[in-house]
């Protein structure tokens, strides 16, 4: 079937040569999700940032995802652009995939529910595969993870990854396939820029007012770590409407966090996260 | 009704066992103040397998008790809890490892027994490995959350005797660890052993 976006007259495709064209005449074609490439033709970089150590420069509108290695040292921005976004991001240790994000670690070792600048984001084998570096937006979440198909057949009647409503799991069960890894391998996912808190009841409450235009997370990189993205609404999200905007992930060399960073002193925890991420980098050429 | 498992789990040791569909498996904390680390699989296919925060975030609550159905990956029921003296329990605490000891208490507790040894061994048994293991249920261990986001494994609220009861909505895989923690509260300090039985439909 011939794309709905061409002004090509039908019956131009009926030959080889024909489709050759109207495929080729597609290029330069501009919508909202899609990556730029190369990363360094990307404009409106981050402040400081050299074109030449771009990584990674892609929108995802609704329900999109993509996934993408990022290197020890590089950082990650994820710009809620026009403010109701919804990332669920999961994280895996690129050289050793079975090691991933641990939500109960990260906030168990931490003491602490609500990530923000400072955090680590730790896997499940004590190491920090990434630290929060920036944060405008302080609303994130730790305990609900990503909505699964029949949470999305449930509020919007349709939840198919292959339908207009995709939900955040099943996209990220893709990304990883592409990777090599199952099911299985898909652990529990953080989610920025939607915020749940506790009650002392145990209740969740979700804050998810509009956030301001171009609200922000950074990532900075501590292992070479393959990084997951869905952005697709919050699962507890009440609106009957599936509702989200654009997500812009924009990624670039940097260095690794250095030995004198005070994060790597901030408390006891960080510090021996640290040591035993630099005990794995010992046996890995550098 | 003849329980299909009535068994005393040993201090610090794990325990694995189907639990049919219909049955119910009921675990006793014997000692008192004893967490009882716990996932759930479905039995023909562990890949769906229990999913803290997707129990949590279909209740809308942290804590589990009576009523609360624990949810699989995919959003389906594998079990619901039917019966609880204890009160709570915990499901944001996740299993105790090796690695997560040195981080929480330094490297001298590297060769400390921890829950997630237990499940690695354990599991094994019946084919799951590391990719196998997520965010799982701590009975009758104590983990409140503050205003300000503080979280931490505190005293117990359970004691000898105490009990939680859950239904099995399906055939399903029970891998328990009884946590040989000694350094937070959660045991106080001296891990004791549990009961567990299971029966039919």
């Amino acid at each position: 079937m011939v794309s709905g976006r061409t002004d090509q007259p039908p019956g131009t495709t009926a030959t080889t040569y024909g489709a050759r064209d109207h495929a080729r005449s597609q290029a330069d074609t501009s919508v909202l999700g899609m990556p730029t490439l190369p990363a360094s033709s990307a404009g409106d970089l981050p402040s400081g940032v050299d074109a030449g150590a771009m990584l990674w420069d892609e929108v995802l509108d609704a329900g999109e995802y993509a996934a993408h290695v990022l290197p020890r040292g590089s950082v990650l921005r994820l710009t809620d652009v026009d403010g109701d976004a919804c990332a669920h991001v999961a994280l895996h240790h690129a050289d050793l995939p079975s090691e991933r994000l641990s939500l109960a670690d990260t906030t168990k070792v931490q003491w602490q529910m609500y990530p923000s600048r400072g955090s680590l984001l730790l896997s499940d084998r004590g190491r920090a595969l990434a630290a929060v570096t920036a944060d405008t937006s302080g609303r994130h979440d730790t305990i609900c993870s990503a909505p699964n198909r029949a949470d999305h057949d449930a509020k919007y009647g349709d939840g198919r990854v292959e339908g207009p409503c995709p939900n955040a799991r099943d996209r990220l069960i893709v990304a990883l396939a592409k990777f090599g890894l199952g099911p299985r391998d898909l652990p529990p996912t953080i989610s920025f820029f939607k915020g749940v808190r506790v009650d002392p009841d145990g209740a969740l409450q979700l804050d998810d007012a509009p956030a301001p235009a171009a609200t922000l997370v950074e990532l900075r990189f501590e292992l070479d770590t393959i990084v997951s993205v869905a952005n697709a609404p919050h699962v507890l999200d009440t609106r009957d409407q599936f509702t989200c905007t654009p997500l812009r992930l924009t990624a670039w060399r940097s260095v690794p966090t250095r030995p004198d960073d005070p994060l790597r002193h901030a408390t006891p925890e960080t510090h021996r996260a640290y040591l035993n991420t630099d005990d794995w980098l010992l046996g890995r050429a550098t | 009704m003849t329980p299909l498992v009535d068994v005393v789990v040993a201090a610090r040791a794990p325990w694995s066992g189907i639990v049919p569909a219909g049955g119910t498996i009921t675990i006793t904390d014997l000692g008192g103040n004893q967490a009882v680390d716990c996932l759930f699989y479905d039995a023909q296919d562990h890949a769906e397998r229990y999913c803290a925060h997707t129990t949590m975030a279909a209740q809308r609550n942290i804590f589990l008790t009576v009523g609360s159905v624990l949810r699989s990956s995919e959003g389906r029921p594998l079990l619901e809890i039917v019966d609880d003296t204890c009160g709570r329990h915990d499901t944001i605490g996740g299993a105790c490892s090796q690695e997560s000891n040195t981080l929480r208490y330094g490297h001298h507790t590297k060769h400390q027994h921890a829950c997630v040894e237990n499940f690695l061994f354990e599991g094994a048994r019946w084919g799951l490995g590391k990719r196998d293991l997520v965010s799982n249920i701590n009975w009758f261990m104590n983990v409140p959350v503050e205003p300000d986001g503080t979280m931490g494994i505190v005293d117990g609220i359970s004691s000898p005797g105490l009990r939680v009861a859950c239904r099995a909505e399906r055939d399903v895989l029970v891998l328990i660890s009884n946590c040989p923690q000694i350094n937070n509260p959660c045991n106080g300090f001296d891990p004791t052993p549990i009961g567990v039985v299971v029966t039919g439909a």
